[in-house]
């Protein structure tokens, strides 16, 4: 059983934030606080309430002047989660793999105490958050009550453009080779798959990862 | 849209312009996508870089408000580069016209006008005449005279050197941009313009979307799949809202409405049902008297005859020449002219231009009933910012609705589907749906007139009342009535349909009161058949997303509007790797032809493919503005430039300007140097009433803000998130700075101008901190056609807050 994957064609994104808001929506996460800034970029970062973020970032570029490089950040799921190898150290099994290969966090991970602080530092992601009022870390959970109902994740259920894309594994992989070789001609040499065989949350970028996310690889 | 949204996939390139579509219509990037994956090229030109710029593969900087110069800039390339559609432009196009000698344009006026009254004689807009009353023409195209050479004349002053001065976009860019989208001029490629506020709120609005139909024609590119020309309505509701006659100037089905100088259906009749001597035209508004005589059969039923020309006469006049746009009624609402008012589903205290004068206007009212979601600035304005509750008499009611969720009914999109929507569920508390608000305000509102005998009360009494079921409005009673029924048994075309059955199509219309119809372009909705815009069929013949069994599409479900341009004489498709129609076999085959009518090589049978124009072609010479028959580049009302670039006439010489106190406007001065531009975002919808009480949308879009370049804000010492204070001589708005590289200067007549934008989307009631309406700022003036406000283009100053 290879399990579940995801997509993210960041070629194909809008940054609609339809994938961010369906997230809370389907998680019933409240909505914070927050200010303008200075950026179309809002909570600031993922928190406790937030398990998907849709970053901005811009650049200047010869073509069209610049670009605006859009990514929908959450949970890799990684295939060998670090997390959980920290995790274990401390209390074990509060965060397990499920048969979709979808890494969960579970009600024991408020066990972790102190050491919550290196499980974070464990992600090479920075993806788990503290929800400092039950003090339980949490993120995306790969919508494990849809999938298994037969729904797609609320995220790419709310996608309109195929950004977002979830599936079996194998499929997802061919998908993401279609892709990229669609992307490589369009964007050239610099479009990658970030990590294809290490995550479940694959990202194809058409450029460096970090212009996208300073946590978009390690 | 004369296309739909699915159709976007069709095109091999789209053009978005005046729009912002991947953050103002999210959904339609799923169909610009699929065409980019197959090849598309996709441009956006636009003052800002947006969301969408950042998937197209060319995009480009104009100045606000000189999309005119740029449009013509391409026609001239299209023209003096003959990479124009000769055969579609000969035959289905007005191009080969001779235009009338009494015709002129000399530097900036069309002939005609009158300085005094502001206004222009239409009278020598037009072609010269044959002995047999035909417009004359050169099919050749050469005669200097001809509506192409004249086109060509006109646009030659457009060159690429004074559009980049007016524009302010980089001569290679214009030309890159030219050449790729005149590459859909041959037969078998298709290019598509995507545009919605950012063309039509402008003193030029309505002149900007004709140059684009200029080109469209040109390249043969309406009436084909993936072509054609496609607003994207800014309200999921809108489309059939313009349909069913919201506007003042039209009545349901966009019969023109009736004026107190036409007493009489007769009168009416004569005057605005066209006439043809062209013998291939199908001319289809010569049917219009059926359509009037039906609609007003659906206003008044039995008591409607012929006799007393079916109630013609009950029903309001407008004055010649006078508008009665939203700008005009709050200008009027503001001198004190109005006594009541319905805000029913809107919130004119933001999102109107000029909103002080709005929320002043609101102050001179008796009453006020606002029908909305949620408390917003119209309902509450009395005790708004600036506003003194015990200084104002306005009487204000709030009823509260339901959401479009919690109702069934009709929704038509931009692409004229007509989708049917059940209810999801109830609405909270005692809101009711609109249609029963209403229900219940016309049934008291006729006791009253039964039992004081009301002055005038034949209208209401005599209103047809057959909508209503167990005293609730009824929305498929009024989709039936929208429809029409056969009034009594009538026989047409050999077959006989008893009274009371519904009408199958608008071809059965009569003209003598034996059917009726709320709205003869949406006949053939509801049927025998039932209600077609419920239907869900996936059916999909052509492979090219026509649907035609989805829903239901105006006119008689035809998807592609002037289909029979994408065919030949012989009716066989232009494009055959688009082939939405094509004569086979002695009949048409693939979507709903315009008309039933052969192809044109049929001698005495084929029609030409423009129906709704009198004359069978398209308009490339268009008499029927009030501001020219071709488009010209003017500077908006305000405006960062002393002198306009193409003429002597600085602004639209027929722009209207109004003149109350509330009514300033200011030009080249240095107290307000920037130009400014509002705009929506994503994340809300409208002026927010709907989105600024939902807590994850205002988590994303929490605050006003105000987007500026790099090298602006470095001149006014002012860093990203500082705030700001936004300032034009009608008002001002505190805005958070958002200084970025999507906006840049531009360098105009060799001076550089800086120019800034703000969403219109927040309001003082929710949330507390949010800022205020970015209207607050825009001018009273806009389109003369339309009168659509000109917020897309004004001058503001911007300081840092606390700052000179």
């Amino acid at each position: 059983m290879d399990g579940k994957s995801f997509l993210i064609d960041t070629t194909k994104c809008t940054a609609c934030r339809g994938c961010q808001i369906a997230c809370k929506e389907w998680n019933k996460l409240p909505a914070g606080e927050t200010k303008q800034t200075g950026t179309f970029q809002n909570p600031p970062d993922l928190n406790a309430s937030t398990y998907r973020l849709v970053r901005f970032q811009e650049y200047p570029s010869e073509k069209n002047y610049m670009v605006w490089y859009f990514f929908t950040e959450a949970c890799r799921h990684c295939m060998s989660p670090p997390c959980k190898t920290e995790a274990d150290k401390y209390v074990k099994d509060c965060i397990t793999v499920d048969k979709n290969g979808g890494v969960q966090f579970n009600e024991k991970t408020k066990e972790l105490g102190a050491n919550a602080e290196k499980v974070k530092a464990g992600c090479p992601y920075n993806i788990p958050r503290l929800n400092e009022a039950t003090k339980a870390l949490v993120k995306c959970h790969m919508c494990y009550m849809r999938v298994d109902a037969g729904l797609l994740p609320a995220c790419v259920k709310s996608c309109p453009t195929g950004a977002l894309n979830f599936g079996e594994r194998n499929d997802i992989l061919k998908l993401a080779q279609t892709r990229l070789a669609e992307a490589k001609k369009k964007f050239g040499d610099k479009a990658e798959l970030i990590n294809p065989d290490e995550v479940r949350a694959i990202f194809l970028v058409a450029d460096t990862p970090a212009k996208y996310c300073e946590f978009a690889t390690y | 849209m004369t296309n739909h949204w699915i159709d976007i996939r069709n095109a091999d390139c789209i053009l978005i312009m005046g729009s912002n579509a991947a953050e103002n219509h999210p959904i339609s990037f799923k169909w610009v996508t699929k065409a980019q994956e197959k090849g598309a090229t996709l441009i956006h030109v636009d003052p800002r870089f947006t969301r969408t710029s950042a998937k197209a593969d060319i995009y480009t900087y104009l100045r606000s408000g000189t999309d005119i110069a740029f449009l013509g800039g391409m026609i001239n390339y299209i023209l003096t580069k003959e990479l124009y559609a000769k055969e579609y432009t000969a035959n289905y196009t007005n191009a080969p016209f001779i235009v009338s000698s009494k015709f002129g344009f000399n530097d900036g006026l069309f002939s005609g006008y009158d300085p005094k009254t502001h206004k222009y004689d239409k009278a020598g807009w037009t072609f010269e005449k044959d002995e047999k009353g035909r417009d004359k023409r050169d099919l050749t195209m050469q005669d200097p005279n001809c509506v192409l050479q004249r086109l060509k004349k006109h646009f030659s002053r457009y060159t690429p050197e004074i559009v980049s001065s007016i524009t302010g976009t980089p001569i290679p860019d214009l030309l890159k941009v030219y050449a790729a989208y005149a590459a859909t001029g041959p037969d078998d490629k298709a290019g598509t313009i995507m545009y919605a506020m950012g063309w039509t709120q402008h003193t030029v609005g309505v002149q900007n979307i004709r140059a684009m139909c200029i080109i469209q024609l040109l390249l043969g590119n309406i009436g084909i799949a993936g072509g054609g020309v496609n607003a994207l309505r800014g309200e999921s509701n809108v489309q059939a809202s313009t349909d069913h006659g919201l506007l003042f100037h039209i009545w349901p089905g966009y019969l023109g409405t009736p004026a107190a100088s036409n007493p009489t259906l007769e009168d009416y009749n004569k005057k605005n049902t066209p006439k043809t001597n062209e013998p291939l035209s199908a001319n289809w508004w010569q049917n219009k008297p059926k359509y009037m005589a039906s609609f007003l059969k659906s206003m008044f039923g039995d008591e409607a005859t012929k006799e007393n020309e079916f109630g013609y006469s009950w029903l309001p006049k407008v004055d010649d020449g006078v508008s009665y746009t939203w700008m005009d009624i709050f200008d009027q609402m503001y001198k004190g002219k109005f006594t009541g008012f319905f805000a029913w589903g809107q919130n004119p205290a933001c999102s109107g231009a000029n909103a002080n004068k709005t929320r002043q206007a609101l102050g001179k009212l008796d009453w006020m009933v606002n029908v909305n979601l949620f408390d917003n600035e119209t309902a509450s304005f009395w005790k708004g910012p600036g506003m003194d509750p015990k200084q104002i008499k306005t009487e204000v009611f709030f009823l509260p609705c339901a959401a479009s969720v919690e109702k069934e009914g009709s929704i038509t999109n931009s692409g004229r589907w007509m989708q049917w929507r059940y209810k999801a569920a109830d609405p909270p508390g005692d809101c009711k749906p609109d249609g029963d608000i209403m229900v219940e305000l016309f049934e008291h509102i006729r006791k009253l007139y039964k039992r004081y005998d009301g002055v005038f009360d034949t209208p209401i009494l005599n209103l047809r009342w057959d909508h209503v079921t167990g005293g609730k409005f009824d929305p498929h009673a009024v989709a039936k009535l929208i429809n029409g029924y056969f009034e009594k048994d009538t026989t047409v075309q050999d077959k006989t349909y008893k009274k009371g059955t519904l009408v199958p199509a608008f071809a059965m219309l009569q003209a003598d009161g034996a059917t009726s119809s709320g709205n003869w372009l949406f006949c053939n909705s509801y049927t025998d058949k039932g209600n077609m815009a419920a239907r869900r069929g996936k059916n999909d013949p052509t492979g090219l997303g026509l649907f035609p069994d989805w829903a239901w599409c105006w006119p008689v479900n035809r998807r592609i509007i002037y289909n029979r341009a994408s065919v030949n004489a012989a009716g066989k498709p232009l494009a055959p790797n688009k082939n939405i129609l094509e004569w086979k076999d002695g009949k048409w085959v693939g979507d709903v032809p315009d008309g039933p009518w052969p192809p044109l090589d049929q001698k005495d049978k084929g029609r030409l493919p423009f129906i709704m124009k009198t004359d069978g072609v398209a308009a490339i010479f268009g008499p029927g503005l009030v501001d020219g028959p071709f488009p010209e580049h003017y500077e908006p009302l305000e405006c960062p430039v002393e002198k306009n670039e193409m003429s002597a006439q600085r602004i639209n010489p027929v722009a209207p300007i109004y003149g109350t106190a509330a009514d300033t406007y200011t030009t080249c001065d240095p107290r307000y140097p920037f130009v400014c531009s509002t705009y929506r975002v994503t994340e809300h919808w409208q002026t927010g009433v709907m989105t600024r009480w939902q807590p994850w949308l205002l988590e994303t879009q929490p605050q006003m803000f105000v987007e500026m370049s790099e090298e602006l804000a470095k001149l006014l010492e002012i860093k990203n998130g500082d705030p700001c204070i936004v300032s034009s001589p009608r008002g001002q708005v505190e805005a958070a700075a958002i200084v970025t590289k999507r906006l840049r200067p531009f360098i105009i007549q060799g001076t550089t101008i800086h120019q800034v934008g703000i969403p219109w989307c927040y309001g003082w009631v929710h949330p507390k901190n949010g800022g205020d309406s970015a209207n607050l700022l825009t001018p009273s003036t806009g389109d003369p056609n339309t009168r659509i406000p000109e917020s897309k283009a004004f001058m503001v100053n911007v300081v840092k807050k606390g700052g000179k």
